[in-house]
């Protein structure tokens, strides 16, 4: 479904012998939930932006549900997109339009029939918990509420993945705590995620996978631990 | 239709982004529309004044009537000539009485010679084509000399032209401003929505979905600003007529259109570049 094959990203304008990425393999089943995790500049957010192809590696192969970072054109980029879900840590909302006409906005620039775009737009607030706040700006909403709109913008195209880029890092401990329990009630849908975090006490509170980089390379990846382990044994 | 609603919408969020960009579009257009006014009038006056560019043969005396009609019917053959007008003697006085007024008495008897008064079709009053049908009316034995105004033709015509490339060149000029100054603003209305296009992107928008709204936005914008560049050059022109006494002619109703049509094009061009840009950064 997702797969990072020998992935290396340079940026142009990274001093000469800095990358972004360096190596970096892995695989993400259909409906996993899986942490990535390290400091800032580790490169969780290249990986994300490889993701949703907003960069393509300087070496290696990205392969995104039958889309490959060698091949997909332009063009596929935003057919790609409608199948994914994003969140930022900075909400990324309309500040002049209402809770839900940011969530049909979704709808309405891929084209879907202005027919069904309602109970779509419906389904999403109440899947998030925010159908009481339907018409409620930004601005009148805590920021817990503002990230629950960008999950359900993310989620009203029924995507297979939820990128989830610091989804908590504006929000306090409690609104953090309700974040994760909806991210675990949409991977428990059959939604895969995954969720760039520097949370440690979030990642440790759950027995999802972990996904740990440093400088650019993976220092860390839960699912290999056990592999590990054997060979160390 | 989504993309028209929402060119629209952008219209009623930044009402005074848009009137700055109809503003700027109108008072490029208008300067640009002053200019082609002064042009306008000035083809007009030279026109009329083109109309009066006449060749006139003077006639030996004593050449048979005859004669002189078979030269004027041949004359009036030649491709350049509108018609030909046999002025005789007697008539030719009467005419310089007319001219002269206070002075018709200077005239008492047909010292005048009789003329063929020549006039050429329009097109063919350029100094070289009336040299060429001065040349062969002094062909004609009876003729006794040529007038047609060597100088003055030349030098209207160097007027002509000069008005003519100077009209041209700061057409351009003005035109290649306002582009530019369309581009600017509707860049600064590109980058105030820069965060919905970034949307846009993420959710999955094609490029030419996020570019309409902007390319019609941009066309209206320019519709409307030339619409407001006609109407202050009309204003422009009935001032300036009732303070300077003079008849100006206005745009024919083509080329108010194509005017407006203009700045529908300007505006588009200056979207599409600024769109284009920053769809490329982003």
């Amino acid at each position: 479904m997702i797969r990072f094959d020998h992935v290396t990203k340079v940026y142009p304008r990274a001093a000469i012998g800095a990358s972004a990425l360096t190596n970096v393999s892995f695989f993400i089943a259909k409906g996993e939930f899986v942490f990535l995790t390290g400091p800032s500049g580790a490169g969780k957010s290249t990986i994300l932006k490889l993701l949703y192809m907003d960069e393509r590696p300087t070496s290696g192969e990205v392969r995104v549900s039958g889309y490959s970072s060698h091949q997909i054109k332009h063009g596929e980029v935003a057919k790609l997109r409608r199948r994914l879900g994003i969140v930022f840590q900075d909400f990324r909302l309309l500040e002049d339009r209402t809770a839900e006409q940011n969530v049909a906005f979704a709808l309405q620039v891929i084209g879907t029939p202005a027919a069904s775009i309602p109970g779509k737009v419906s389904r999403a607030l109440t899947q998030v918990g925010l159908a009481s706040k339907a018409t409620a700006l930004p601005k009148e909403l805590s920021g817990g509420e503002q990230q629950r709109v960008a999950f359900a913008r993310a989620l009203v195209n029924d995507p297979f993945v939820l990128i989830a880029d610091e989804p908590t890092g504006n929000l306090d401990e409690r609104a953090t705590r309700g974040i994760f329990q909806l991210l675990r009630e949409i991977n428990a849908s059959g939604t895969a995620v995954l969720m760039a975090t520097h949370n440690l006490e979030l990642v440790r509170s759950s027995d999802y996978r972990t996904i740990e980089l440093n400088h650019g390379e993976i220092v860390f990846d839960s699912a290999d631990a056990p592999r590990i382990e054997a060979e160390v044994d | 239709m989504l993309a028209f609603r929402t060119a629209l919408t952008a219209f009623r969020r930044a009402p005074l982004l848009s009137a700055l960009s109809i503003t700027t579009i109108a008072f490029s257009l208008f300067a640009f529309g002053l200019f082609g006014l002064v042009a306008l009038n000035i083809k007009n006056a030279l026109q009329r004044v083109e109309e009066r560019v006449e060749v006139r043969g003077f006639i030996t005396e004593g050449t048979p009537v005859e004669a002189i009609a078979i030269a004027s019917d041949e004359i009036s053959r030649y491709p350049e000539v509108l018609n030909v007008e046999v002025v005789t003697q007697t008539q030719a006085l009467e005419r310089a009485r007319r001219e002269l007024g206070e002075f018709k008495d200077v005239f008492e008897s047909e010292v005048l010679p009789a003329s063929l008064d020549i006039k050429l079709k329009p097109g063919s009053r350029d100094p070289a084509t009336v040299r060429k049908v001065v040349e062969r009316i002094r062909g004609f034995d009876f003729v006794d000399d040529v007038r047609y105004g060597e100088e003055w033709i030349t030098q209207l015509y160097r007027l002509r032209n000069i008005a003519g490339v100077a009209g041209v060149a700061l057409g351009l000029a003005f035109a290649a401003v306002a582009v530019i100054i369309i581009g600017a603003t509707i860049r600064m209305a590109v980058l105030a929505r820069s965060r919905e296009i970034s949307i846009m992107r993420l959710v999955g928008a094609t490029d030419g979905f996020i570019r309409r709204p902007f390319l019609i936005e941009g066309s209206i914008t320019g519709i409307l600003g030339g619409i407001l560049a006609l109407v202050l050059t009309y204003l422009a022109m009935r001032v300036l007529g009732q303070y300077l006494h003079f008849e100006t002619a206005f745009f024919d109703r083509r080329i108010g259109t194509l005017g407006v049509l203009f700045g529908a094009m300007m505006g588009l061009l200056g979207s599409a570049v600024s769109v284009g840009r920053h769809l490329r950064k982003v």
